[in-house]
């Protein structure tokens, strides 16, 4: 039989049936000002990381949302923890603290990475 | 001869009577419906307070009665004809002519009618409600249910709807659309505290005194996800669920979602006789059919044809708060108007 080489790409598709929540109740739990977060960026602005590399915290919220934990995983660790986003968020946003809290839910959630 | 005649006995044109009584001038309202108190009799409860709409309506229809201010219901008024000395009259459904010195525009606004955005499936789908559609679900029913009878796991509320749309030839914004889906979508969170709600906008315009805090409260307190993207088309499913399609633009990726009831926030548009009552009488209006005011910061209740005055809605959409200090500096701007003839 000829194969023609045609194949298919996974869905981009966002399917809100599938998401896992299990990341995102933990850290509204523990650090319920993070559910007020408007995306305005100011954080990544301002973060040593994100101006370096391909961090952004701000794109963390949305990810964490949608429970893209592979890509958290990979980026997380290079956050620095000193704290300047923090100290810009017009919400007030421990943003520190949510950092912290992602960490720990990776590693003590039952989440498929 | 009446000083003045009002058009309209919404909460425009009732705040502009009881004010214009207070300085001591006389007026006659005109509503075409058969009770006053415009939009408000069919809403449950205001934002920013929460306080009931029916309460505030009562409250004018007290004070109405306390100044005996006359009001003509089932009266429809269908043109204006400005005489050689400067009066007015007013034709009606009715068979009277109406004679006035002046006149106050206070016709308020309508409602988008949703069945022109197809894709949304209004009318054609059964849970899929407008704004206005659940305002009054709340106010009369006492168990919250998607119209099929469905329970409610999942709803979505659509911003935008009717507005800043080219395709609909709306290109301004409404304002109380978004403030209203927080209220609202709050509101269900309340009454069922299972159900996800998530608000889908372009922009969110949260520009009034408390709205901001309204905002905030939906997110931290109550829950309620915002995603930034307009649902470009909705679909009924087998199951009787309704799946929409948008793009989440923060993540850059489209969304897929089912949820069980739609809530389309629909925008104000300008009632019909604006520009009727515009062309009757040559007072200018806009694109849109609102009224446009002689200045728009300085005399922003008086029109461009000497002797017709405009109150709330009429000019464009404006909240409960907004629309009672415009009906009220209406009210100054007719009595600075009149004082130099009742004087002469
Ligand atoms: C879904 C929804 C929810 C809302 N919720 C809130 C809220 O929680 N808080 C808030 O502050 N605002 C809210 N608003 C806005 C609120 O409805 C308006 O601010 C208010 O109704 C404006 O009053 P009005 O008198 O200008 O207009 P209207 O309420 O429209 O009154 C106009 C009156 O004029 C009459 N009329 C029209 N044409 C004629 C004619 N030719 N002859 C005689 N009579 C005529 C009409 O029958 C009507 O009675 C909401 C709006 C919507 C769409
Ligand atoms: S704490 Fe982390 S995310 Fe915040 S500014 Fe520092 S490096 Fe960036
Ligand atoms: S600064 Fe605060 S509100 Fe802005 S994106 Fe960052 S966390 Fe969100
Ligand atoms: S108030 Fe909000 S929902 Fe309404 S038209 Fe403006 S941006 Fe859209």
């Amino acid at each position: 039989m000829n194969k023609f080489g045609f194949s298919t790409h996974a869905s981009r598709v966002i399917d809100y049936e599938t998401i896992d929540t299990k990341l995102i109740s933990y850290i509204v739990e523990n650090e319920p000002s993070f559910a007020s977060c408007i995306s305005c960026g100011s954080c990544t602005a301002t973060c040593s990381a994100a101006n370096l590399t391909y961090f952004n915290i701000r794109r963390l919220n949305v990810q964490i949302r949608l429970g893209e934990f592979e890509e958290i995983q990979q980026e997380i660790d290079k956050c620095m923890l000193c704290g300047k986003c923090m100290l810009v968020c017009p919400r007030g946003i421990n943003t520190r603290n949510v950092i912290m809290l992602i960490k720990r839910g990776l590693t003590t959630l039952e989440i498929k990475k | 001869m009446i000083d003045v005649i009002i058009i309209g006995g919404g909460i425009a044109g009732l705040e502009t009577a009881c004010t214009l009584h207070t300085q001591g001038i006389e007026s006659l309202i005109l509503e075409k419906e058969k009770e006053i108190g415009g939009k408000l009799t069919q809403w449950d409860s205001l934002f920013p307070s929460n306080r009931n709409a029916k309460e505030l309506v009562e409250t004018y229809k007290d004070e109405i009665q306390k100044h005996t201010i006359t009001v003509y219901v089932n009266t429809k008024v269908i043109a204006i004809k400005k005489q050689n000395d400067g009066t007015f009259e007013i034709f009606t459904s009715r068979e009277i002519v109406f004679k006035a010195k002046t006149i106050v525009i206070a016709s308020g606004y309508s409602i988008f009618n949703a069945e022109r955005k197809e894709e949304y499936g209004y009318a054609i789908y059964p849970n899929v409600i407008t704004s206005a559609d659940l305002e009054h679900m709340f106010a009369t029913k006492k168990e919250l249910k998607a119209p099929s009878g469905r329970t409610l796991e999942r709803v979505a509320f659509i911003h935008c709807v009717g507005s800043r749309d080219e395709k609909v030839g709306n290109h301004y914004c409404s304002r109380l659309c978004c403030v209203t889906g927080v209220k609202q979508a709050i509101k269900i969170r309340q009454m069922l505290p299972e159900t996800h709600v998530f608000n889908f906008y372009m922009d969110l315009r949260m520009y009034g005194l408390g709205f901001e805090e309204m905002y905030r409260e939906a997110q931290e307190k109550h829950g309620v996800q915002f995603i930034r993207g307009r649902v470009s088309e909705i679909a009924q499913t087998n199951e009787g669920r309704l799946q929409l399609k948008a793009e989440d633009t923060l993540a850059a990726r489209p969304v897929r979602m089912q949820v069980d009831m739609v809530v389309l926030l629909v925008g104000m548009e300008a009632p019909e006789c604006n520009s009727i009552l515009g062309k009757s009488c040559n007072i200018q209006y806009n694109a849109a059919q609102f009224i446009v005011p002689q200045d728009i910061h300085y005399s922003s209740g008086i029109t461009s044809a000497e002797g017709v005055f405009v109150s709330g809605t009429s000019i464009a959409p404006l909240s409960v708060f907004d629309t009672i200090n415009h009906a009220r500096s209406t009210a100054l701007a007719v009595s600075n108007f009149l004082m130099p003839i009742q004087n002469e």
